[in-house]
């Protein structure tokens, strides 16, 4: 029998919010799927979105980016910025010919374990659904 | 010592031990469920069995009864092992389907379902509650009865024990979920509420008190530990493995000489069930706006869903009550707070629970009066939370559905009644109960109402000298106001202590920094088991395998607690033994042990920024506990990714700036005045720049207070000092022409009637004010009666009678108008003081003719705190309050005899009409038109109405999100005098936190520009959030090289820039492009 497909999913996730959300995640002991591997960056507008575009066509099946919800940014407004970069990224994906449910943005606080274990199950399950990268071949 | 031999490896062992103590110290697994560290082990599960081979037989024993024989040759996987463990996991299935902790372990070992026929016993007779009770607690409450088939655990005769101590030892060990304490005792079962979470769950007798709680670290609460009580028990004595349970430790007292104190004991909230007729405490469905908070808290007793408490279903229709336990004749004071935080709670409730949630607030008054207050109040109106104009008598509970019903005059004074499925008390704040001990302990005096005594321009003084308050102590407040409160106090501090200020501080010294420039990386790694939170799941033997496998890895180990004090004497001697220049310890999450271990490698000579983690455990071992393999893979993967890094981490230094020790105060009000005399009386140079002739601001209009006290000797007494200060440069008649620079090191010009000036200072508060709002509306400017409530003061003061006032005989009827340019399309914001202002000079007409009739139309009446009270008096003194509503507001005309002033009274739901002498305009407070120029000096911004925006609207109430720069009284936002005078004592103490150094280290984790790869493109320039690049040209080579150049001390690091350059010509250090692209290569496994 052939193994059920686990997705390899890259993660960024801010220091001020949603890494602290998915440490609270742990702290609550909320189980999620081990398939995420998350990155620490300083704010969801740091990330270059060459960073993303570089980990989906080097072969992670996706790519989760959480930030802080708009207005709670630690550095006022980073996160929109990232919300903007997100619709480039969406182009990009589409003349890469990947499908654009591979990469997701998503507003997680530092008090929302539970809602970062539920973004991890459904993106997980998400990816699971649209099969391994094309570009992993 | 003996010698066994575990799957064909020779081990040696201490005599003594059983078999399965021997197999477990190797790392190897053995599935057990009857077996108990702190119990003598029964062999009842048969799942720890292995094979022994002796004197050449072999057979299957239980591991935890089996002793360890010398020579013995054991094997755990052997065929026969697997296949009878497997059988007994079926069998266990069978007897005991629902038990989550049979599927569990049967599920891990590959046993999903059972052969045999289920049988639903909630018992599989394992013993751990009756070893339990027996060996831990001595009690034998419970025994095993019967025989064969019909053998059960239960108490002697079957009869609810009068021995049972009702500890739940028992029922916390049982893995069915079998044991109630009820069916077994003959004692009253109490168990212990979980006070964080306000009683809605129990809790253990050892806890962390909450998430966030400081230090984050468990207690044991001694009023029902069973080994403090009774010397049984101390099962957790023997399971914490960093030996950190002490039983004999005792509370101390401790002795402490000091200068002065801050009394903040906070506050309680109202008891509900004293209202006995809104049902609190008798139906399970009314619960506190505060047991409310934690049922909606994500950590809270239904994680985060709305449910309510006696069905734990979730409610359709929720109803919250206001004002419970306050507005009433004992406790004449508002809360100030249960507004906001009622609306607060119906958003989150219906965000968690939908749309389709109906909520319902009973108010009195909507008092919406802070900071863009009322256009949350707006949001929630339109998300369809109801605000309902009633105080509802009583709550009715229908028995069998236990909603609950209330009843309240509605529109047209109809009796209406709504049905709820969860009723919130919005309870009101009061003092402490050791409020009484606490004056008297401390010899201060407390006011009317228990609150402790302060006055208007002594807003954080006790009645005591030396003695400083802060927070709802003082008054019921929300968060900006308090923790405005505590910077006020510490400011008051600062100053009575300045000449030992620093003197208990010693500074810590570090040995000179290895230079590791050139030196191929030498990565060591540390692995934390962190207890069992982490080697219960991930295997760490086989991660500190892994980890020596990696390139550039030349150390990896792993350590029980790496953040322990033995293990920081480690790393460093590993450091130096092995000479590291790199370290990634990978243990839990760095923004908790970061500093830690960074402050690790620097004592031992290494740069801290040459440091990484891997956080293996509150993102790995806690949140995949059912997949210990997963996790295990996932965590080798999270070391690969930080040796990634950690290869390629830079020695990074903080750059530090000196500052100029003096401050540059912008506007010569209350607020300016106060902030300028708190830091000269800490010692620091103030230039204070007014740009009018006198001094005093809108307070030189204001004549008496509600408590009738004139500020007018006091404004001219800060005046005075201000004047006579050698600290304090006075300069009025004065324009801000330029403020350049950044923190600790500013340069502002200004000129003072045409003559220029410029000098240096480290840090700016600004505190620019605001002024009244000039009535477009209601005939103002058209009709001599017509007149602000400033203007109506200064009339009333200067005459002392009302004749002045009018001009002509004593008025009959004065009307009053609020919200006059508040609330309003172009000014959203409620202006706080226009209610109160009414109400004082209302008050004061009342006092100097008391025929004369005064009705006051309002929207709602926002007289927060204390200042219900006058609110209360002039309604006792005959001043009539008719509410109208936002879509018909009052009209005003003049008919050549007279004014007359038309309304609709929305209580009495009819128009009236006034005849009046004097209409007086509460008009509201509007910003300086001059602030734009002073935010675009200082980068700071503007709030559309153009008051000066916070770095946050409740935690950092005085700071600007620009470091140095501070802000306070109305520039900030419309706010009472003592207010302004509490915000300007915070400005100054924030300010004192910058210039009491020499110099401040800067972030080191900040943007730089690499030039050559620049190539000016500008591109970063309006992403920076903090306007910390700019574009430069320089000439190069003969030719014009454009660039960009980063201010380092206004660049936080947030990497805006770096994102957005499409030449990777500016990074963040500490995050470049190269070091999250390593981790992103080394997370996908590519090259």
């Amino acid at each position: 029998m052939k193994d059920e497909f686990e997705p390899l999913i890259v993660s960024f996730c801010c220091n001020w919010c949603s890494y602290a959300g998915a440490d609270l995640a742990g702290v609550s002991r909320l189980q999620y799927p081990h398939n995420i591997r998350i990155i620490r960056v300083m704010c969801s507008g740091m990330v270059h979105p060459n960073l993303v575009i570089e980990a989906l066509t080097k072969g992670a099946d996706g790519v989760l980016m959480c930030g802080c919800h708009p207005g709670d940014c630690h550095y006022e407004e980073g996160n929109l910025k990232a919300e903007k970069r997100a619709d480039a990224i969406f182009l990009m994906l589409e003349d890469f010919g990947l499908e654009p449910e591979r990469f997701r943005l998503e507003w997680v606080s530092a008090s929302e374990g539970p809602k970062f274990a539920q973004v991890a199950r459904e993106f997980t399950e998400q990816i699971k659904k649209l099969g391994p990268n094309p570009f992993k071949a | 010592m003996i010698e066994l031999t575990i799957n064909g490896t020779k081990h040696k062992f201490p005599e003594g031990k059983t078999l399965l103590e021997c197999i477990e110290s190797t790392g190897i697994k053995i599935p057990t469920l009857c077996y108990h560290k702190a119990l003598t082990p029964y062999g009842a599960c048969r799942l720890c069995l292995v094979e022994i081979t002796q004197n050449g037989r072999s057979a299957i024993q239980s591991s935890c009864t089996y002793p360890a024989i010398n020579k013995l040759v054991v094997n755990t996987e052997s065929e026969k092992v697997i296949k009878t463990r497997k059988v007994m996991f079926e069998l266990l299935l069978a007897r005991c389907p629902d038990s989550e902790a049979i599927q569990k372990l049967a599920g891990e070992y590959g046993v999903k379902e059972t052969r045999f026929e289920k049988k639903k016993e909630d018992c599989f007779l394992c013993g751990l509650c009756v070893r339990m009770c027996r060996e831990r607690m001595g009690i034998s409450a419970i025994n095993f009865i019967n025989r064969g088939s019909k053998r059960k655990v239960c108490p002697p005769f079957d009869a609810n024990s009068d021995v049972c101590q009702t500890c739940g030892a028992c029922a916390s060990i049982c893995l069915t979920e079998r044991i109630k304490l009820e069916e077994i005792s003959k004692n009253e079962v109490v168990p212990i509420k979980h006070e964080y979470n306000e009683g809605l769950i129990d809790r253990p007798a050892a806890y962390i008190p909450y998430p966030q709680a400081v230090p984050n670290k468990a207690t044991i609460d001694e009023r029902y530990c069973v080994h403090m009580l009774k010397d049984a028990c101390g099962v957790c004595k023997e399971f914490c493995e960093a030996e950190a349970i002490d039983y004999e430790q005792k509370e101390k007292e401790i002795e402490l000489n000091v200068g002065a104190v801050i009394l903040s004991p906070g506050f309680e909230i109202f008891n509900a069930r004293i209202k006995e007729d809104l049902g609190y405490g008798n139906y399970p469905n009314v619960v506190t706006s505060l047991e409310f908070e934690r049922i909606l808290s994500a950590s809270g007793p239904y994680l985060g869903k709305v449910l309510r408490p006696s069905d734990e279903t979730e409610p359709k229709r929720i109803g919250f009550i206001q004002c419970v336990g306050s507005r009433e004749a004992e406790r004449d004071y508002c809360s100030s707070v249960c507004c906001m935080y009622a609306t607060k709670e119906a958003i989150i409730a219906k965000e968690h629970a939908g749309e389709d949630l109906k909520c319902d607030i009973f108010i009195m008054d909507m008092r919406a009066f802070s900071k863009g207050f009322d256009e949350y109040y707006q949001r929630a109106q339109e998300l369809g939370v109801d605000y309902i104009r009633c105080r509802p008598p009583s709550v009715k509970e229908i028995p069998e559905t236990k909603n609950l019903l209330i009843e309240y005059l509605g529109e047209d004074d109809k009796k209406e009644t709504c049905e709820y499925d969860l009723v919130v008390l919005s309870v009101g704040l009061q003092p402490p109960k050791s409020v009484k001990e606490i004056s008297e302990k401390f010899g201060i005096d407390l006011n009317e109402f228990n609150f402790c005594k302060t006055s208007p321009f002594k807003p954080v003084e006790s009645t005591r000298e030396g003695i400083y308050v802060s927070g709802p102590f003082t008054e019921p407040k929300d968060i900006p106001e308090t923790i405005m409160q505590a910077s006020g106090a510490s400011s008051k501090i600062l100053s009575l202590l300045k000449d030992v200020k620093g003197s208990l501080i010693v500074p810590k010294e570090y040995p000179p920094e290895v230079d590791v420039s050139g030196q191929e990386p030498r990565i060591g790694v540390f692995v934390c088991h962190c207890g069992t939170n982490i080697a219960g799941v991930v295997n760490v033997p086989s991660v500190v395998e892994y980890a020596k496998t990696l390139p550039n890895v030349v150390y990896a180990d792993n350590n029980l607690y790496t953040c322990s004090n033995d293990t920081q004497v480690l790393i460093k001697e590993k450091i130096k033994e092995h000479e590291l220049n790199r370290v990634v310890v990978a243990s839990c999450t760095p923004r908790t042990h970061e500093p830690l271990f960074r402050n690790t490698v620097r004592e031992a000579g290494l740069n801290p920024y040459l440091f990484e983690m891997a956080n293996i455990r509150d993102q790995c071992s806690w949140v995949h506990m059912m997949e210990p393999e997963k996790a295990s893979e996932k965590s080798k993967d999270l070391v690969r990714m930080a040796v990634a890094k950690a290869r390629l981490l830079d020695p990074l230094q903080k750059r530090s700036v000196s500052i100029i020790k003096s401050a540059l105060i912008i506007g010569g009000g209350i607020s300016g005045l106060t902030s300028a005399t708190e830091l000269a009386a800490q010692g620091y140079d103030v230039h204070l720049v007014e740009k009018e002739k006198e001094l005093g601001g809108n307070v030189s209009r204001v004549h008496y207070l509600l408590n009738g006290d004139n500020p007018q000797d006091e404004l001219k007494r800060l005046i005075e000092e201000v004047k006579k200060s050698e600290k304090i440069h006075l300069y009025t008649e004065t324009k801000i022409e330029n403020i350049e620079g950044s923190i600790g090191n500013f340069k502002t010009t200004i000129s003072t009637k045409g003559k220029s000036e410029e000098f240096e200072h480290g840090v700016v508060i600004v505190a620019t004010g605001a002024q009244e709002y000039k009535p477009k509306e209601y005939l103002y400017g058209q009709h001599e009666g017509i007149m602000t409530q400033l203007e109506l003061e200064q009339r009333l003061s200067t005459n002392g009678d009302l004749l002045a006032a009018t001009g002509k005989s004593v008025p009959k009827n004065i009307v009053m108008i609020q919200c006059v340019g508040s609330r309003d399309e172009e000014r959203p914001y409620c202006s706080r003081i226009c209610c109160s202002d009414a109400i004082k000079n209302a008050l004061k007409i009342k006092e100097l003719s008391p025929e004369t009739n005064i009705y006051v139309l309002y929207r709602d009446v926002r007289t927060y705190g204390f200042r219900e009270s006058y609110y209360t008096k002039a309604r006792e003194n005959g001043v009539v309050f008719m509410r109208y509503d936002e879509d018909r507001k009052p009209e005003v005309s003049n008919n050549g005899d007279g004014l007359r002033v038309e309304v609709f009274d929305q209580t009495l739901e009819m128009p009236i009409e006034i005849s009046a002498d004097l209409v007086i305009l509460s008009a509201g407070i509007v910003a300086h038109k001059g602030n734009e120029e002073i935010a675009k000096f200082l980068k700071v911004p503007l709030t559309k109405e153009k008051f000066f925006l916070e770095a946050h609207m409740k935690l950092r109430p005085v700071d600007f999100a620009t470091d140095g720069v501070y802000l306070c009284g109305l520039a900030h936002s419309a706010k009472a005098m003592d207010e302004s005078i509490i915000q300007a004592q915070a400005a100054a103490s924030r300010a004192a936190t910058i210039l009491s150094q020499d110099s401040i280290e800067l972030e080191a984790n900040i943007s730089h520009v690499i030039d050559e790869s620049c190539d000016g493109c500008a591109y970063c320039i309006e992403p920076c959030p903090y306007q910390a690049i700019t574009l430069i040209e320089y000439m190069r080579e003969g030719s014009v090289k454009k660039t960009v150049d980063v201010d380092e001390t206004a660049c936080k690091g947030c990497g805006c820039c770096m994102a957005t350059c499409p030449k990777k010509g500016i990074f963040v250090r500490g995050f470049k492009l190269e070091q999250i692209g390593a981790q992103v290569n080394a997370a996908i496994g590519a090259q």
